[in-house]
């Protein structure tokens, strides 16, 4: 009997071995062998005509013949189906260079994303965003930013008139006026909008055009503050390695007032084309603000002083991404859009 | 204003100053230099020579043989076919290897056989032209000894010897410093930017007797006019400036005209005085009256435009009639010609605004109405009619009558403010001493009366403790304040709930494939016919511009459509791929009255071709909606011109407030923008959105129990509008319908002509237990009976 086992052992793990097995005939085996008329089944029924002493002898070894058997198939079985998953995952190979399917996904305008980007830095430190009219008083666009009627500053910004008392507004500095007629110090505002000037359209020139104007009026706020400020706004912007200067400049509302330029984006102020050999961009106009301004709005300029500024979003967005006709951001030609 | 430096450097001494490092620091301190130029800088081997020997050229007529002495051992040979040439004139030589404008590089060269080593030029190729050189030939060469007196150092460079040679700085000066559109007040600047004394000049002159008294009486009958100087020039002879004065002029890019008017532009370019010159022949009854005009007077100017002038333009009248705009332009009936032999000099303060009104008015800008407009300092009329009468002298243009007839009504009474040493520093946020503070302020000549600052006559723009802080930054140095962290309460900065619902539509609708727009505010009226818009539509109400630049842009639009199509139109023109698009803007209402200001609502405009149809829009709109909280209603409209009419919808929320309406447009309004029959577009109104939304957001358990569905096909007549079914589905199947989803609309021969069959999977839900088969068959046998009692439509069979 024990040559008997031996014998179903080796045959069964000779056939379990051979080079064609495939799971169908693993199984088939498997009943042959261990099923209930399988050769080692109809061996164990045999047992009862063993003696005692032979019994548990030739039953371990039985067993253990079975548990060997039985291992192997699993193994096998496991080894099968690894070998069938891997042929089905080779069949299932795709040529990954084949474009994606589209997945639609539209871009937010240049100008928006900057303005965006811009307004949420300053709003990180704490100013909010605050907006006014396009359609605006005289005395808000001139008379109570310091530049009352017949003054030369309102040359150079030539402006849209609806009435002789409403226009469209050539800055967005009226929406200080609005907002310190309506709030008490401490405030802290970034307010950005269209602006409208005459100017014809051209590479550099347009009528409509987007600004955003900052304003901070607080106890003991000082010139050393708006730098502090700006630096931090145009370093977040442009990258902590950007250089600020400051010029000083003349706007009526703001006194001292300053232009303030970065350093080139491009070559980082060596000269080169985008800065035309200066070095410098133009991006702001800033200043104390005018106690005249304060005082219009019935704020005490012994008492507070603040700080306001000024930036033109397409200035900006045109020097940050080499934009060179500023006609592009209202053209929405799609394949302008989409780069951005 | 453009700034020769050889004109500065009379005043003050920067020659060891590199021209870059000078602007720099001059723009550093508030004088912003928009760039500089180097005169004769493409000029280069043009020498001074003297011709010593001329023969004809023995095998042409026309081509003379000199020989030239540019201080050499040797003369140059060079051959010309100049003919004003002649043994003893001094030209300008250029060398071999010398260079013009143009490129042009000079080479040996022979002409018919014999060398030229060289070339003799003309005054254009030097960069010249007849107003600097009235007495030269054209045509010609330049011949140096008849234009100027010698000596003439032969050899030396002629551009350097002309006085040719010289940087010129462009600044950009600001509407508030009138006192810096000069060369004295540039040297100021320039003294107190580079610390270095600034020498001042005062005028001297003769006079040659006589009394002023005799000739002419001024009188001022307008506040307008501050102060009136005038002096009296007799015996002039009117004749080119003196080369040097003409050379001045060019560099400071003025034209030379003749020796009195030169004058008067030369004193406005040194003292930033406009000065104007009367024939004094052309004055009836000896008087200067400065008085307002009448409305209706006429007036003809020194450019021989006839005006007709209005009440309150200042003017400069003999004892009958106008002979000058004050402060924008002589009349041409005082100008000054060759025949003048007395001339009177004015130098006057006009009133600014007055001079800016008149000069827009009549649409007369001038270097002279540009400078009064800012306002001048009257305190400077005197010394500047001084300094054109010495020049006067100087050039010899005529005799200066003695005296002087200055009406200064109200003489101005300086500035005075206090020195508030700390608050400066405060504010500034620097800490400067007070001995710096003063020292800054004395080079900029302010004064000092004990602890008082005595502002300076030509600063009117100095009137606050801001501009005196200001003057002691930018000569300290705005770049050396201190940059200072943020003071003040942590709070947070606040993007308000609507413009944060803004943001986020914009995002949602790019999420979906749209490309943002943005696009004028201003269209033109035609727009609105372009989309059909009825004549009587309350949206044609547009607030006008005034003063537009064009027809194209003149009215403030009312709605976003039309700009909408203009770029779809604009994207299919440029490149016919489809594009999908949405912008955010204002649209401006018109108040009932014209004094008070329009309202501003937002608006969201989509629109698309050859990217999708009806429904793809309505997804989006609904998916917006939706994200809102707003359950919104959608009714067929019919009646929008620039809509197809069977393909529109008009959205409202429950309360019957109208969000908007999209749809197809029509095909003849497509065609118009050259548009396809597949162009869709919306516009939504982003307030009542904005108001209509419910942002609040609950927590709802997950449901406990499982669904239940129903699939059903019903038919019904083509016209019914689904809408219809789905809402009694709504209505009858009540809280346990949990979703009801359109699969399939099925039009065909099974069906029968002019009916559809619509197919609904609809979901139930019990929320305490599980629904069992027969409540739901119960319940989608009530939806079944109500609707074909409604609708009389009935179950596919």
């Amino acid at each position: 009997m024990r040559e008997k086992l031996q014998e179903i052992k080796e045959k069964t793990l000779a056939a379990i071995t051979t080079g064609d097995i495939n799971l169908a005939r693993l199984e088939e085996i498997k009943v042959a062998c261990l099923g209930k008329k399988g050769s080692l089944t109809a061996v164990l029924r045999g047992m009862g005509g063993l003696s005692a002493e032979e019994r548990p002898v030739i039953g371990q070894l039985a067993n253990q013949v079975r548990q060997d058997i039985e291992k192997a198939i699993e193994d096998t079985k496991a080894r099968l189906k690894e070998e069938e998953l891997n042929r089905t995952l080779r069949r299932e190979t795709i040529d990954v260079t084949v474009p994606g399917n589209k997945a639609a996904l539209g871009k937010a305008h240049a100008l928006y994303q900057v303005e965006r980007e811009i307004c949420d830095i300053f709003v990180s430190m704490g100013f909010d965003i605050a907006e006014g009219p396009e359609v605006e008083y005289d005395y808000y666009n001139f008379e109570a930013l310091n530049i009352p009627p017949n003054h030369p500053a309102r040359d150079t910004q030539d402006t849209f008139y609806i009435t002789d008392r409403v226009l469209l507004r050539s800055q967005t500095s009226p929406v200080q006026i609005r907002t310190m007629e309506k709030q008490k110090p401490p405030i802290r505002i970034i307010s950005p909008g269209r602006v409208y000037r005459s100017d014809a359209l051209d590479a550099t020139h347009s009528p409509v055009f987007h600004q955003i104007e900052g304003l901070v009026v607080d106890k003991g706020i000082t010139m050393g503050d708006l730098k502090g400020i700006l630096e931090t706004y145009a370093k977040a912007l442009f990258g902590a390695d950007v250089k600020l200067r400051f010029r000083p400049h003349h706007f009526p509302f703001t006194e001292p007032s300053a232009e303030v330029d970065v350093s080139c984006l491009l070559c980082g102020g060596e000269g080169c084309r985008l800065c035309k050999g200066e070095g410098w961009i133009e991006i702001l106009g800033a200043g104390m603000v005018h106690p005249n301004v304060l005082r219009g709005c019935g704020i005490d300029p012994d008492v507070y002083s603040g700080f306001a500024f000024g930036m033109g979003v397409e200035r900006i967005a045109m020097k940050k991404y080499e934009i060179d006709d500023i006609r592009y951001f209202y053209e929405n030609d799609t394949r302008f859009l989409s780069q951005f | 204003m453009k700034l020769p430096m050889h004109w500065l450097s009379e005043m003050v001494d920067v020659s060891d100053i590199d021209i870059k490092e000078y602007c720099d620091r001059m723009t550093d301190t508030g004088s912003k230099v928009e760039g500089y130029e180097t005169l004769a800088e493409e000029i280069s081997g043009v020498v001074i020579g003297k011709v010593v020997k001329t023969e004809r050229h023995p095998d042409a007529d026309r081509l003379h043989i000199c020989q030239i002495d540019v201080g050499e051992s040797e003369p140059v040979q060079i051959i010309t076919s100049a003919q004003n040439v002649y043994e003893g004139a001094v030209v300008p030589v250029c060398r071999i290897g010398a260079e013009l404008p143009g490129g042009i590089h000079i080479k040996p060269t022979k002409f018919r056989g014999l060398p030229s080593d060289g070339m003799m030029c003309s005054y254009g190729e030097l960069g010249l032209t007849e107003h600097e050189m009235p007495e030269a030939d054209p045509e010609g060469i330049l011949l140096l000894n008849e234009v100027m007196e010698g000596p003439f150092p032969l050899g030396e460079d002629v551009c350097s010897f002309l006085g040719l040679r010289e940087h010129v700085v462009e600044f950009e000066i600001t509407p508030n410093r009138p006192d810096c559109l000069s060369v004295i007040g540039l040297a100021k600047e320039t003294g107190a930017s580079f610390a270095r004394p600034v020498a001042s000049h005062k005028p001297a002159v003769k006079g040659a007797g006589d009394d002023v008294k005799k000739y002419i009486d001024v009188s001022i009958e307008s506040p307008l006019c501050a102060r009136y100087s005038a002096r009296v020039v007799k015996n002039v002879k009117i004749e080119p400036s003196p080369l040097w004065l003409r050379l001045r002029l060019h560099a400071a890019g003025v034209r030379p005209i003749n020796n009195i008017v030169d004058i008067t532009n030369y004193v406005m370019l040194e003292y930033g005085q406009p000065m104007h010159a009367f024939d004094y022949a052309c004055l009836e009854g000896s008087k200067i009256v400065v008085k307002e005009a009448y409305k209706g007077q006429a007036f003809t100017s020194l450019d021989d435009v006839d005006h007709t002038l209005d009440e309150g333009m200042l003017t400069i009248q003999d004892s009958k009639k106008p002979v000058a705009l004050a402060g924008v332009m002589g009349g041409a009936n005082s100008e000054i010609t060759e025949k003048t032999s007395l001339v009177v000099f004015e130098s006057a303060s006009f009133d600014a605004a007055a001079v800016r009104i008149a000069s827009r008015a009549l649409g007369m800008r001038t270097e002279s109405s540009a400078r009064f407009e800012k306002g001048l300092d009257s305190d400077l009329t005197r010394e500047a009619l001084e300094r054109a009468c010495e020049l006067v002298e100087l050039l010899e243009a005529g005799d200066v009558v003695d005296g002087c007839v200055d009406v200064y009504p109200v003489p101005k009474t300086p500035v005075r403010l206090p020195l508030e040493v700390e608050k400066i520093n405060r504010f500034l946020g620097v800490s400067l001493t007070e001995a710096d503070m003063r020292s800054i302020l004395e080079t900029l000549e302010f004064t000092f009366d004990g602890q008082e600052i005595i502002v300076p006559s030509f600063r009117d723009d100095v009137r606050c403790f801001n501009d005196i802080a200001e003057e002691i930054a930018r000569i300290y140095g705005y770049n050396k304040i201190e940059s200072t962290p943020f003071k003040g309460a942590v709070r947070p900065g606040i993007v308000p709930p609507r413009l944060q619902y803004k943001r986020r539509v914009s995002d949602q609708l790019i999420a979906m494939g749209y490309y943002e727009c943005c696009t004028f505010s201003f269209i033109s009226p035609k727009q609105y016919d372009r989309i059909g818009l009825a004549a009587q539509d309350e949206r044609r109400n547009s607030v006008v511009i005034s003063n537009p630049l064009g027809e194209d842009t003149s009215v403030m639009r009312t709605m976003l459509l039309p700009s909408m199509l203009e770029c779809l139109a604009r994207n299919n023109n440029n490149h016919g791929a489809p594009a999908k698009l949405f912008e955010i803007a204002r649209v401006y209402q018109k108040s009932s009255t014209p004094e008070e200001l329009p309202a501003e609502p937002l608006r969201i405009a989509l629109g698309f071709y050859g990217s999708g149809d009806f429904y793809d829009m309505k997804g989006v709109i609904e998916t917006l909606l939706r994200g809102a909280g707003i359950t919104a209603v959608y009714t067929a409209c019919a009646t929008e011109s620039a809509f197809h009419p069977g393909r529109c919808a008009e959205i409202t929320d429950g309360e019957g407030r109208l969000l908007g309406r999209f749809g197809q447009i029509h095909p003849h309004i497509a065609e118009g923008y050259g548009l396809g029959a597949d162009t869709y577009a919306a516009e939504l109104d982003f307030e009542a959105i904005f108001e209509g939304a419910d942002f609040e957001k609950r927590f709802a358990p997950l449901p406990k129990y499982p669904v239940l569905t129903r699939d059903f096909a019903f038919v019904c007549d083509e016209s019914l509008e689904v809408g219809r079914i789905e809402a009694i589905i709504r209505q009858t199947g009540g809280k346990r319908v949990e979703e009801i989803t359109l699969f399939d609309i099925y039009r065909g021969a099974q069906v029968g002509e002019g009916k559809k069959s619509v197919a609904y999977s609809i979901t139930m839900r019990a929320p305490d237990r599980t629904l069992t088969d027969e409540e739901a068959d119960k319940t989608a046998a009530k939806i079944t009976k109500r609707l074909y009692e409604e609708l009389g439509i009935t179950l596919r069979a």
